[in-house]
């Protein structure tokens, strides 16, 4: 029970800081990052997501589809399957020194790399 | 084994004040400090920038260090934080020991992992800032989350 009152807890506060406590126009991307993005259609970087391609329509096209629907079944199940994610193991686990936390946070890592550098960039295209 | 001894030498107004506690009231007012501790968790993840799509496709392509000075600066404060706890002996809100259980390592720590990097790739976030995501008004991300429970 204690955490999903956590998660509607995240909910209100990222709403909160959203809308009074932030301006992400002013956020600070790498202009490598956004330059080839822009060969994708994506130029606004205002949002947590990339407006043009995460967006209701978005879901009825392949790209979205992937980007949305089996990019969080991914999450949900490797988080899952490897006991944790980004919290659990690269931050509480690595704190307390412990190993398998290690395997699971170079795991995931290894997975990010591959797919940000090779695989999205072929989805993007879609 | 700690944590036996700790329970055994437990006091009689001690034992009390944990029936007190635990006493069933209502629902909200007893998860209430959760809820708080939520709150503060997405003020954090939207002021850190750590939800934002773009930051995580920068971290996996080594194009700044944002993210790895706020991992980073996590894992620190949490050596710290597990230090100090284990060196003062200091217990939880319900006045129990914390007892920080050793991980068993199996395949699923790799696959999962795997599995997880990939997702974490693709939609921008982890469990935690899909909620703060939704929270910012990006809505579509709740298709997302649902996919991501139906994947537990």
């Amino acid at each position: 029970m204690w955490n999903l009152f956590f998660a509607i807890g995240i909910l209100i506060g990222a709403f909160i800081a959203w809308n009074w406590l932030s301006d992400y126009h002013q956020i600070n991307i790498n202009n490598k990052l956004l330059n080839e993005f822009k060969n994708y259609g994506i130029t606004d970087y205002s949002q947590v997501v990339p407006k043009e391609v995460i967006n209701w329509n978005g879901l009825f096209t392949l790209k979205g589809f992937i980007l949305i629907v089996i990019g969080g079944f991914f999450v949900g199940f490797g988080t899952r399957y490897g006991e944790g994610c980004t919290s659990g193991h690269a931050i509480s686990g690595l704190s307390n020194l412990q190993w398998p936390s290690l395997v699971a946070t170079i795991s995931f890592m290894v997975g990010g790399f591959f797919v940000a550098n090779f695989l999205l960039p072929l989805i993007l295209k879609l | 084994m700690e944590n036996i001894v700790a329970e055994s030498s437990r006091s009689a107004t001690d034992l009390l004040r944990d029936k007190k506690i635990n006493q069933p009231g209502n629902i909200f007012y007893r998860n209430l400090k959760f809820l708080l501790a939520g709150i503060v968790f997405g003020i954090l993840l939207i002021k850190g920038e750590v939800i934002s799509w773009f930051r995580i496709q920068e971290m996996f392509r080594l194009q700044s260090f944002h993210m790895y000075g706020i991992i980073g600066s996590a894992i620190i404060t949490g050596m710290i934080s597990i230090f100090l706890i284990k060196k003062l002996h200091i217990k939880m809100i319900n006045r129990e020991e914390v007892v920080i259980p050793p991980k068993k390592f199996h395949r699923g720590y790799v696959y999962g992992g795997l599995i997880f990097g990939c997702g974490w790739a693709i939609t921008g976030a982890c469990p935690g800032p899909l909620f703060a995501q939704i929270g910012s008004g990006a809505t579509v991300v709740l298709v997302t989350l649902f996919s991501a429970i139906a994947g537990t």
